[in-house]
């Protein structure tokens, strides 16, 4: 081995600050925003099915957290997240197919993505409020 | 390509083809299994979550507590739990470059994922011996 070389000052590759927003760069960051929201969102699943497990009392306080508006709003998120993440990750799906790489196709999955998200997560709560027989 | 690179590697390691990690593509394959998993058992989940919006606690034990609930919840939790558990590796090594933070973090991450899926199946069992 020989002797040690100074490290070079080389350039640096270019990240975020240096490229114009692009909604599929945008997308791609709402998608690990996403996971990374899902990932602790599974405390609320715990928290349900314990409570569950508990008994009626237990069971009690999640449903009265869950009915409550911040409860509500949460699950909101929650449910638009899981919505959001899934569709991306069936968009990343069909890309790993090579399918809609091209600039048409990848535009048009993103906008299918949000919209669709939008568009589910409404359906879903309003089948909810169907089901409970209205939003109280 | 560089022969100075190549030579840094033995035929056998290039014919393994498991490059640094040792594992190949499986971190890569088995979030995509885990992904195509999930799509079909969260639509389950929220099948399942609808149907007891608003119940009574007698009634979400009977639900959760029948086998076929049981095991839709149940696959949902390992292959959620592990698809996440896949996902926050790749954050983690994205942000965190120092080896012990890293680290910390990469273990927090799995002890978190541990906890998570064994405290839910753990209800789950208690509810399917009724509670
Ligand atoms: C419902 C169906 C789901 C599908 C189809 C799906 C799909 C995917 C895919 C394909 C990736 C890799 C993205 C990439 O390589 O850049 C990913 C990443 C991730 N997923 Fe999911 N996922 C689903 C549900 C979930 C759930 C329920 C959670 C958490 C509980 C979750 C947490 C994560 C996390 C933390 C990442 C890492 C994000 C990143 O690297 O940027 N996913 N998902």
């Amino acid at each position: 081995m020989a002797e040690t070389k100074a490290p070079v000052e080389r350039p640096l590759s270019p990240h975020l600050q240096i490229y114009r927003p692009t909604l599929t760069m945008m997308m791609s960051i709402v998608h690990r925003i996403t996971g990374a929201a899902l990932f602790f969102g599974t405390l609320l699943l715990v928290w349900w099915l314990i409570a569950a497990a508990s008994g009626p009392d237990a069971y009690a306080k999640f449903s009265w957290f869950a009915s409550s508006l911040i409860g509500r709003l949460i699950l909101l998120g929650y449910t638009w997240a899981l919505i959001h993440h899934m569709l991306g990750g069936i968009r990343h799906l069909i890309w790993d197919t090579l399918h809609g790489l091209d600039p048409v196709g990848r535009e048009w999955l993103v906008r299918a993505n949000l919209i669709g998200s939008v568009v589910i997560t409404a359906v879903i709560w309003i089948i909810g409020f169907l089901v409970m027989g209205g939003p109280l | 390509m560089s022969t100075k690179t190549q030579r840094m590697r033995t035929p056998l390691g290039r014919v393994r083809g498991h490059g640094a990690a040792g594992s190949g593509t499986t971190h890569f394959w088995h979030q995509r299994l885990t992904a195509v998993s999930n799509v079909v058992l969260t639509i389950g989940m929220i099948v399942v979550c609808i149907s007891l919006l608003g119940r009574n606690h007698a009634y979400v034990v009977q639900i959760l507590g029948s086998p076929l609930v049981a095991i839709l919840v149940m696959l949902f939790i390992v292959s959620a739990v592990y698809h996440m558990r896949l996902g926050m590796q790749v954050i983690i090594e994205d942000y965190v470059h120092d080896d012990l933070p890293k680290i910390a973090c990469l273990m927090a991450t799995t002890f978190f994922c541990f906890a998570i899926a064994f405290a839910s199946l753990f209800a789950i069992l208690k509810l399917l011996s009724g509670v």
